[in-house]
């Protein structure tokens, strides 16, 4: 059977498609029927062995008849690997605020629809009495399983287990999910919670790390990957997660640091506990590392499964469509006197955007960290869309260096998974000052202009306010291919706000109110900007919705192709 | 009336319905009214740009101002509003009691004179006995208003209050008089022309109220027999008559429960709360005004007007934590206004804000019916589907009152909120039945929730077929209790089942009007087997974390909504590490820091005053809930606080 040289998701495929239940379980050896054929894997893409039940009806291979004996092993080994690091262990995890590798799963998962991988999977590590030291799965458990319905891959390191540790066949399990994940496509949700490298497996263990990072480099823009740090995640732990699309961390028990405390310590002299050196306050708010935090496991994996909700299996599928009772031609007035008047009072975007989407739903990434911008998903017309946002309550909404690094890297998701995106502008400029320029806002504000000079996904862009100097070339405009580029009638297009700008055109003039009010009724509108085509239309704010709809469903076969390169050179 | 209208507006009102519905729309300053709503050289000057005839002044601001009506008279423009002449005399608090009392008109034993200072304020607090009213001369709406019952509350209440005061009202002269107990607020609208016709209306009670500030009004009051009525009309009717007055008016009265009454003040005027006379009497009284302004005699008699007909309530719907009384400020993220037949005045649109700058009162929920009880239901079922949401506000309150039984029953008095909850309102508490309507009704949600998320119209890769559900496992946390609960569709409805104390309970919910993830939610609920069906509105104000936002008679609730796995694996997760919040004072809302009472390394009691922060006008004062050392003061005089700043910190205990 052909079955035997292709990977074990291909020949659950072949396998259905012959007829046999859909929910015939790869590794699961259950009492066999005639119609039942299950596969053993024992390592990714190896040895395949077919057992069956009934040899008459597979002529090539020899056949196994499972005895009692066997059955009781088998059995035993899977109750073996089901209990993890034992009881014992199971309740220090529970003491500690978190959930074991299984009942996470459970959480994340549709009911009933995880079906496991490599359950059979130990190490083969001799050293220091590892050899006496073995627990069925190596501590990571593995498969893939179903979220509404849809395919996602997930890994779930089990702390119980050997601490959860890194050995050479724990990363194999691991590499086995993306590569299969890469596959067929579908998303891969790790849950982290190790101890580091198994250092008793030596240099076997680094290979792993590195394994996964190359598979999720490979996977990256072709599936989306999510981590959720539940527990400790140290030195080369970091970078498989560093390197996915989001990261969820549960507040109290979830740290990520590169060296720990105990090395900060020895090397710097600096005494740091792990909260402050690397726990979900620190990274959602200061270093940006991670996406959202949570209060518990149950919470953390309840908004994994809204996220993936938003999320395409792969770059080759199309965004998911739900159902909305929210009429996608729904006017909303309460735009209409959102902005105010008086230029330099602030307003919450997030009002804005609420407004405009379906439901009023978004799931907004990195709420806390530079939240001078606003980057979320949300829905229009059941369809999944990108938005960013300049923020107007936080700094005025002024890009800095960390709302223009949070902002690229968002549009370049989008684009990498065929996500629209709808910008909204409100920003004065970019961040003046010593502290942004000697950290680099030139390199780091060119990646948000680099990523939607880039991106060939529907770009609909509203500017409700201000649109000043480079900053309003770099917000989606419609020199960077944006598809749609409109102002409500509160928008100001300028080089700068008229104070400025007046400095410095009417240097001379003595009756600087005047010239302001010249400069205001000039330039403070959006017919300049109109005129010249740069914007399609003046809209009505309350009309937003409906609009940007209308275009959504214009754009939705939009081809544009970038010239053909190995990949460009985005200014990192 | 086929009248073109101008509005003014301030800075803060740019998109203010008013300007919007007006014909035309005049700027008249900043946002703050002393110099934009109170600033009279503008407001002229708007007149005279627009060539308007004549100035509603509203109820605030201007409206009691006589040289408002100077300024107008000079420029040949009507007010719409009483003479000059009696504005001026019954707008001095301590004339017009003399006014009265040369009028025949009962008024309250107190000082008739300006109180010099905090010592003399106790001193006649003395010679007339507690508890007595500390009150600004110049004041009304309960603002530099303040009861006290000993002599150092004299002193605190003289001090707030006269500074009060002079920020509201420019003048900080004080009066101090006997404290009426148990009194109703009872208030006669009086209507005259200018040919020396007056008549008054049906009465309204206005006994409802929380720091003098009127809360709930009703017209008739539930107390007044016919002879009382009748006796305060003709003496309000005799006062009105005696300082020549014409247009809209109010005379406020006390009543106490053997029908005494005691005249207050009168208020020139037309009132907040004057659409529950319109209701009762039939009148337009806005229009009955600019017909008097216009030199046209009344078109009824008294006898046409003396009887109510029917009843209404009106709630004012405010800006206001209702917990603790202070004022709110924010954005109306949502604001949809009941359905009719509820009347509802309002000047703020979804989208708009309640701003720091002017009263927090965001709508006058009007209801009326042939009876009190319909009247009474009816303002029951539009406070339900009334949807605020980014500005905290006081239906809770309001609906918690109307579903007392002693408000049902119409015994009122102005101490009610006080005497009903003694330690301040807590929230609504359900009763078994209510709680079981909440629990049913949350996880009928939950179950067409998840329906809808498991059905992809595109791009859900699904694998195999989505099987249809019809029965969910879910568990509905309301109020600390968690309920495993087994919900079931059928053709037309939705049961909903659960243990409690060993017995299983059931509700059916019927008729179930929702529009996915929208506010409003009607249902018909039977809650026991075999009981009434009873219409009910819930407000569903969106999923967060682990469970639902929801209202249900009034008072909204944190439901959790969990499967039973997710509740079974809830139970090991720790109480967060946050902050000490008794190692901390917060400011209880935004505003500004007016007084600064303590400085680090001092020692504080329970009681006493740490700081004052000024809102919407109202000075606050913020006093230690507990003995410590203060460690540090995080603001100075001056300072703008947001909600929840810290103002104080203490020392480690």
């Amino acid at each position: 059977m052909s079955a035997c040289r292709i990977p074990a998701a291909a020949a659950a495929a072949a396998v259905s498609a012959k007829g046999a239940r859909p929910q015939c379980c790869l590794f699961r050896l259950q009492r066999p029927t005639p119609s039942r054929i299950t596969a053993v894997t024992t390592a990714r893409r190896h040895a395949t062995t077919t057992v069956s039940a009934n040899s008459s009806q597979h002529q090539q291979q020899p056949p196994i008849t499972p005895n009692t004996n066997m059955v009781q092993r088998i059995d035993a080994k899977r109750r073996a690997a089901k209990a993890g690091g034992g009881d014992k262990r199971i309740q220090m995890q529970h003491a500690k605020g978190k959930l074991t590798a299984r009942e996470r799963l459970d959480l994340l998962l549709d009911a009933n629809s995880f079906r496991e991988y490599d359950v059979f999977a130990e190490h083969v590590c001799t050293d220091f009495g590892m050899e006496k030291e073995q627990i069925t799965g190596d501590g990571v458990v593995t498969g893939r399983g179903t979220i509404n319905g849809r395919l996602v891959y997930v890994y779930s390191q089990d702390f119980t287990a050997h601490g959860g540790s890194l050995g050479a066949r724990h990363a194999q399990k691991i590499c086995k999910v993306l590569d299969q994940a890469i596959l067929v496509g579908a998303p891969v949700i790790g849950l982290n919670d190790s101890g580091g490298a198994r250092i008793q497996e030596g240099v076997a263990s680094l290979a792993g790390y590195a394994e996964i990072f190359q598979r999720n480099v490979m996977a990256s823009g072709v599936v989306p990957q999510i981590s959720l740090i539940m527990g400790p995640s140290a030195g080369g732990a970091v970078y498989s997660p560093a390197l996915t699309d989001a990261i969820f961390m549960v507040r109290d028990t979830s740290y990520l640091f590169v060296t720990g405390p105990e090395v900060v310590k020895a090397m710097t002299n600096e005494d740091v506990s792990q909260e402050e050196l690397g726990g979900a306050a620190v990274h959602t708010m200061k270093s940006g590392v991670a996406h959202r935090a949570f209060d518990s496991d149950v919470a953390a994996l309840a908004a994994a499964r809204d996220f993936i909700d938003f999320l395409p299996l792969s770059n080759r599928h199309d965004v998911p469509v739900r159902t909305t009772q929210d009429p996608p031609t729904r006017a909303d007035p309460a735009l209409d006197v959102l902005v105010p008047t008086d230029s330099t009072r602030a307003y919450d975007i997030k009002h804005v955007i609420t407004r405009i989407v379906d439901d009023r739903e978004m799931f907004e990434i990195s709420p806390d960290f530079a939240p001078n911008i606003v980057v979320a998903l949300a829905r229009m017309d059941g369809h999944t869309i990108g938005v960013v946002a300049n923020q107007p309550l936080v700094s005025s909404g002024v890009l800095d260096i960390n709302s223009s690094v949070k902002a690229a890297r968002f549009v370049r998701f989008c684009d990498a998974f065929g996500i629209p995106i709808v910008t909204l502008v409100d920003v004065p400029g970019f961040m003046p000052g010593t502290a942004q320029e000697h950290e680099g806002i030139i390199r780091h504000g060119a990646k948000l202009l680099y990523a939607y000079a880039e991106a060939t996904v529907p770009k609909i862009t509203v500017i409700t306010r201000k649109a000043y100097g480079g900053a309003y070339d770099v917000m989606s405009s419609k020199h960077l291919r944006g598809d749609c580029n409109y102002a409500w009638p509160t928008g100001e297009i300028a080089v700068m706000g008229a104070k400025g700008a007046v400095e410095i055109i009417f240097r001379k003039s003595l009756n600087k109110a005047q010239a302001e009010q010249e400069y205001i009724s000039k330039f403070a509108n959006p017919f300049p900007a109109a005129e010249r085509g740069f914007l399609d239309d003046i809209i009505t704010p309350s009309s937003t919705r409906a609009r940007i709809i209308e275009d959504l469903r214009v754009l939705q076969f939009k081809q544009q192709v970038n010239p053909k390169k190995k990949h460009g050179n985005i200014p990192l | 009336m086929g009248i073109k209208t101008v509005a003014i507006y301030s800075d803060a009102d740019v998109s203010a319905l008013h300007v919007r519905m007006a014909d035309e729309a005049v700027h008249v300053g900043p946002p703050a009214s002393t110099k934009s709503y109170l600033n009279i050289p503008a407001i002229v000057s708007a007149i005279e740009r627009t060539g308007a005839q004549a100035v509603h002044p509203g109820y605030g601001f201007l409206s009691e101002n006589s040289e408002f009506v100077r300024s107008l008279n000079a420029i040949g423009c009507a007010f719409v509003g009483p003479g000059e002449a009696a504005i001026a005399a019954m707008g001095d608090k301590i004339r017009s009691k003399v006014i009265a009392e040369d009028a025949g008109v009962r008024v309250i034993p107190g000082w008739k004179g300006v109180v010099r200072d905090a010592s003399h304020a106790v001193e006649i607090a003395n010679s007339i006995g507690y508890p007595v009213m500390l009150k600004a001369s110049a004041g009304g709406g309960g603002k530099g208003m303040r009861i006290a019952w000993n002599d150092r509350e004299t002193r605190d209440a003289f001090r707030v209050s006269s500074s009060e005061a002079l920020s509201s009202f420019g003048d900080d002269r004080m009066l101090v008089e006997k404290f009426v107990e148990s009194p109703r607020h009872i208030e006669i609208q009086l209507l005259g022309d200018k040919h020396g016709n007056v008549v008054y209306l049906p009465e309204r009670e206005c006994s409802i109220q929380r720091r003098n500030q009127k809360v709930i009004e009703e017209a008739p009051s539930p107390h007044l027999l016919p002879a009382t009525r009748a006796a305060m009309g003709a003496q309000a009717v005799a006062l009105a008559r005696s300082v020549g007055y014409y247009s809209a008016g109010t005379c406020e009265f006390l009543v106490d429960p053997r029908q005494n009454f005691y005249f207050l003040e009168m208020n020139t005027r037309l009132q907040v709360e004057h659409p529950v006379t319109e209701t009762v009497s039939g009148l337009d009284l806005v229009e009955q005004m600019i017909r008097v302004a216009a030199g046209q005699r009344l078109a009824f008699s008294q006898s046409d007007v003396s009887q109510p007909r029917g009843w209404a309530f009106e709630s004012r719907v405010y800006g206001e934590d209702p917990y603790n009384g202070l004022p709110c400020i924010g954005t109306l993220d949502r604001y949809v206004e009941p359905p009719a037949p509820a009347r509802c005045d309002s000047g703020i649109v979804e989208g708009g804000e309640i701003s720091v700058h002017y009263d927090p009162l965001i709508c006058k929920l009007v209801t009326s019916g042939e009876t009190r009880e319909e009247a009474l239901e009816g303002m029951v079922t539009a406070l339900d589907a009334f949807v605020i949401k980014g500005v905290t506000h006081n239906i809770p309150l309001l609906r918690e009152v109307f579903a007392r039984p002693r408000f049902v029953s119409g015994s009122l008095s102005t101490a009610f909120l006080s005497e009903e909850f003694p330690s301040g309102f807590t929230g609504h508490i359900l009763t078994p039945e209510e709680r079981m309507d909440l629990i049913a009704t949350a996880a009928v949600l939950y179950a067409l929730r998840d329906t809808r998320k498991r059905v992809w119209v595109r791009g859900g890769g699904t694998l195999g077929e989505i099987t249809p559900v019809s029965q969910w496992d879910v568990v509905i946390g309301v109020a600390g209790v968690d309920n495993e609960v087994r919900v079931e569709k059928r053709a037309a409805s939705w049961s909903a089942s659960w243990s409690v104390d060993g017995q299983t309970v059931g509700v059916e919910v019927e008729e179930l009007e929702w529009v996915a993830e929208t506010p409003v939610v009607r249902a018909t609920i039977r809650a026991a087997a075999n009981g009434p069906l009873r219409r009910v509105t819930f407000q569903y104000l969106g999923a967060e974390g682990l469970g639902y936002t929801m209202i249900y008679h009034g008072t909204k609730y944190a439901v959790l909504v969990l499967t039973p796995l997710q509740h079974r694996l809830l139970q090991y997760t720790l109480p967060k590490r946050g902050v000490d919040p008794t190692r901390v004072v917060l400011s209880p809302m935004p505003g500004v820091v007016v007084g600064v009472s303590v400085r680090a390394g001092d020692t504080v009691r329970v009681g006493d005053e740490l700081a004052v922060v000024e809102a919407m006008k109202m000075q606050n004062v913020i006093r230690a809930e507990r003995d410590g050392v203060v460690r540090s003061v995080r603001v100075a005089v001056g300072s703008i606080v947001a909600g929840d700043d810290v103002l104080v910190e203490y020392e480690h205990s």
